[in-house]
């Protein structure tokens, strides 16, 4: 029993090792802390912003470096994994978040509507971030989202 | 109804907040979604590179074991001196009087039906233009101008300094791209977006013109008709694949060969000489630095100015005054012996037998990453005897064996490092570069950038140096410089600054591994001197792919290039999945799986985050090896008649292989006879470490020989194996057979040599 727990987290930690040299572009055991976001949610965690900031505030040095050390990274990666903490949201729950936006259950969002939530309410998407969006989920032919549809595929790409 | 207005607001607010807490719920999906996708970019990276370098290590290797062959095989018998011979040798390699004397393309003449672009000399602005008009419409130009052409270009860089000194004074502005690797199409894009070269626009081309590509050729006569056209603003730089040892790997030679069958050797021949005699390096105002791959903390300006770079005719062979010297004592005892002679190869041109690459010591590198913390530190180089000694005793070792079991007459023991016994055919021999000069080059064009602090030899390409920030700041200070340019890395964006923005890499071959696979750059610098940077994609298949449709190709190709990897290694991997099944229950954990395969192909990427993608039958954490090696076997295997171990050890080594038969086929005709094709291969399988017997080399070779007529085509073999369909899908006018890979339509191709 004792090893098989051993086993787990061994494995573990060779994940996070892994997603963590990914990033570490000078093999010198750091990583950029912008890049932080990137590697937690590879490794199947599904934070929001503030939750993130407040993870990155726990790995990074007394005087921010602007760089992330994995000798502090590893122990708090490990117990956000062996917790599962930060689960990643189901498709049903996804699908009623749209739905909460579409009060009158037209099955779409527009272009428009989309960009106000997305930019004004939650945690607001950068500019950036909302032309990428775009350009992969709005139909050109009717300038809308169709959630449903749009939720189904992408799902498929995420397994 | 309740009091109105609070019950509004109330549901107001409870909307509002809905609204809040659902766009934030969809927020944080997608961002992580997003995150996934950048991961999978990088990892498809990485895979990219770890192929490509792992490439580079192997073509070192493969010189090793001709410089090795060179020094210590003694033909027993006429049938192996034959081969030998046949293996080794061509024409001598033409001194520089012959080059004037021989006006080869004179004779050439150009018939009635010839469409294609003319061209006449002096060259004119008009003849520069309309050769970019020609290859853009796809025609070829005709033999006779590109000897020409060639004879021209050579006369003109013999002239110039090694360091071109170049002043915006002249032309405002200075336009800096960097490696093009035979992509026709961004040189073209360049000249489309950025002008055509001019009086008033002057252009650095740095390195890396040829190779990979399928229009290196045109790429080079558009370049050198330019710099005889313009020849103050036009300036080039050689880079690490201006080398003909190079080209025979990576492609270039091929290209000539098909495009010019009656003429491609001579053309070849003469590139070697223009090559060579190609600057090392460009200074802008005495400013700004441009080389193709960077510096060490030994780069000297001064002696790179001063030394006769056309000495140095390949940066992958080298040879001292003192050692010829030696060689020349030598030879004179063993010309009295009755020993066989040994011709001189042809491909090692300045005709002596080397040392191994002196970057050789100790365990082969594993992969970029791991090579980081390799000390060999270029500061305190090891003598010439050590070096020789060591690199000699580990080879000397493993061929030994090799040469016994191949049934050749074992070495004899000690031996002077160096006792060639050979005549030399070539007594107006061509003087040789020292040891440094030939380093310092070889630093300057095979270089990398790193981020820690020093300077360690750059095991992972087998030459040059990592050079750290402390480097660049130490040289342009030493030189009162401002900016080092360089290329020689493809980046994503097409560019990338480091060491402080004292260092720009630029590299304008874009999609260089696959459709989408990064940017191309170049970079112009007004008086100021300020770097102001142009990207682009020359495809335009690229813009209207989303970022995931992007990923997701590029990320197909990768894998492709990977499960192939993994066949050509699966005995390896079987064997070591088997120690880790100590049960015998035919089963492994996913994480034994991982480690397994990386300590066979040792790539250094990360497996566990790949292995969604190369593992489809995992049950739970556990998978069944053999069949899923069996199923990695049935999407490579299309010949059920050759024996797989076989079919996988000529996988694993195709690039070298074909390297090798491009060797034997000194004629360049295209054919090799069945004999020659058995013997190579049984040298090069004893060398290898492969157990084969004859039968089964004979059944090869036969069942190779699609049309029975005792040769084998070297497009039979390639065809065998599937190679030209990848060398077509870079193109289909390398090989002259229908491309038939349909998933790689674009330019570039996945990262394998």
């Amino acid at each position: 029993m004792a090893d098989d727990r051993e086993g787990t987290v061994a494995e573990l930690q060779k994940k996070i090792k892994e997603a963590f040299e990914v990033f570490d572009r000078e093999s010198n055991n750091t990583v950029d802390v912008r890049e932080i976001g990137t590697i937690v949610r590879s490794l199947g965690c599904c934070p929001s912003e503030g939750e993130l900031h407040d993870l990155i505030a726990e790995v990074e040095e007394e005087e921010p470096t602007g760089y992330i050390r994995y000798e502090k990274f590893l122990p708090v990666m490990t117990k956000v994994l062996q917790e599962k903490r930060y689960r990643p949201i189901p498709e049903d729950v996804l699908l009623r978040a749209f739905e909460a936006l579409d009060p009158a259950k037209r099955g779409f969002l527009t272009k428009e509507e989309l960009i106000k939530y997305m930019t004004e309410e939650g945690e607001p998407f950068s500019q950036e971030e909302m032309e990428e969006m775009l350009a992969a989920t709005i139909d050109p032919e009717t300038n809308a989202i169709h959630y449903k549809d749009y939720i189904t595929t992408m799902m498929i790409d995420d397994s | 109804m309740g009091s109105g207005t609070s019950t509004q607001h109330h549901f107001a607010f409870q909307n509002a907040e809905k609204a809040f807490k659902a766009a934030a719920l969809i927020q944080r999906w997608y961002r992580r979604y997003v995150a996934r996708l950048e991961m999978r970019r990088r990892c498809t990276w990485s895979i990219f590179q770890s192929i490509e370098y792992a490439g580079q290590q192997d073509q070192v290797k493969l010189h090793d074991f001709f410089s090795y062959l060179v020094d210590h095989f003694t033909p027993s018998s006429h049938n192996e001196r034959d081969f030998l011979n046949r293996m080794f040798t061509e024409e001598r390699f033409p001194q520089d009087s012959e080059m004037d004397k021989c006006s080869d393309y004179e004779c050439i003449e150009v018939p009635d039906t010839y469409t294609g672009p003319h061209l006449s000399f002096p060259l004119l602005p008009g003849h520069a233009t309309a050769l970019v008009e020609a290859f853009r419409l796809k025609q070829q130009l005709h033999a006779r101008y590109v000897l020409n052409l060639l004879y021209e270009t050579r006369k003109h860089l013999a002239q110039l300094p090694n360091i071109t000194r170049v002043s915006t004074c002249y032309s405002e502005e200075i336009t800096v791209c960097g490696d093009l690797h035979g992509q026709l199409d961004d040189l073209i894009f360049i000249f489309y977006k950025n002008g055509l070269p001019s009086p008033e626009r002057a252009y650095v081309f740095n390195g890396d013109f040829v190779d990979r590509g399928k229009d290196s050729v045109e790429i080079l006569m558009i370049l050198f008709a330019f710099m005889l056209v313009y020849p103050k603003e036009f300036h080039l730089n050689r880079g690490n694949h201006e080398d003909h040892m190079v080209n025979l790997r990576y492609g270039f030679t091929k290209e000539v060969m098909y495009k010019y069958k009656i003429h491609g050797k001579k053309i070849l021949r003469t590139l070697q000489d223009v090559f060579r005699w190609l600057p090392l390096a460009t200074v802008i105002d005495e400013k700004v630095l441009i080389l193709h791959g960077g510096v060490s903390d030994r780069t000297d300006l001064e002696l790179l100015a001063k030394l006769d770079r056309h000495k140095i005719v390949s940066t992958m062979r080298y040879t001292t005054r003192k050692e010829s010297e030696k060689q020349a004592e030598a030879k004179k005892k063993d010309d009295q012996a009755s020993c066989a002679q040994r011709p001189t190869p042809w491909f090692l041109p300045q005709s002596r037998s080397l040392p191994s690459s002196p970057f050789h010591l100790g365990p082969v590198p594993k992969s970029p990453k791991a090579n980081r913390s390799c000390s060999i530190p270029c500061s305190s180089p090891l003598t010439r005897q050590e070096l020789s000694r060591q690199v000699r005793r580990s080879v000397d070792l493993e061929l030994e064996r090799c040469w016994r079991q191949a049934g050749f007459p074992a070495v004899g023991e000690t031996e002077e490092p160096l006792s060639p016994v050979y005549k030399d055919l070539d007594t107006g021999e061509l003087p040789t570069a020292t040891r440094e000069e030939w380093r310092q080059v070889v630093d300057i064009l095979w270089s990398d950038p790193m981020a820690q602090e020093g300077c360690k030899a750059n095991a992972v390409r087998g030459g040059g140096c990592y050079f750290g920030p402390d480097v660049t700041e130490a040289l342009l200070q030493k030189y009162n410089l401002q900016l080092l340019i360089r290329s020689h890395e493809c980046k994503p964006e097409g560019y990338e600054f480091c060491h402080n923005r004292k260092v720009l890499t630029i590299f304008s071959a874009s999609n260089y591994y696959e459709v989408g696979s990064n940017r191309g750059a170049y970079v112009k610098l007004g008086p100021a001197l300020t770097p102001h940077i142009v990207q682009y994609q020359a495809n335009k298949a690229t813009h209207m792919l989303t970022m995931r449709q992007r990923i997701s190709r590029v990320e197909q190709s990768a894998l492709k290039a990977l499960r192939e990897k993994l066949f050509a290694h699966s005995s390896d991997l079987l064997s070591e999945f088997k120690k880790r099944d100590t049960e015998k229950t035919g089963l492994i954990s996913l994480g034994d799986w991982a480690a397994a395969l990386e300590s066979v192909l040792r790539l250094g990427l990360p497996w566990r985050m790949l292995r969604p993608q190369l593992v489809s039958s995992a049950v739970g954490n556990t998978l069944e090896y053999k069949s899923w090696l069996e199923n990695l076997a049935k999407e490579q295997l299309s010949r059920e008649n050759i024996q797989s171990s076989l079919l996988e050890t000529l996988y694993r080594n195709r690039s070298n292989l074909e390297t090798i038969f491009r060797i034997i086929d000194s004629d360049r005709s295209g054919f090799i006879s069945l004999d020659e094709f058995r013997q190579t291969w049984k040298l090069f399988s004893s060398h290898m470490n492969v157990d084969i017997t004859d039968d089964c080399i004979c059944d090869l070779a036969r069942s190779i020989d699609f049309n029975k007529d005792g040769h084998i085509d070297i497009n039979e073999f390639l065809e065998a194996f599937r190679l030209v369909e990848r060398s077509c899908s870079k193109g289909s006018a390398s090989d002259g057979l229908p491309g038939t890979d349909a998933a790689s339509s674009g330019p570039g191709r996945p990262g394998a040599p």
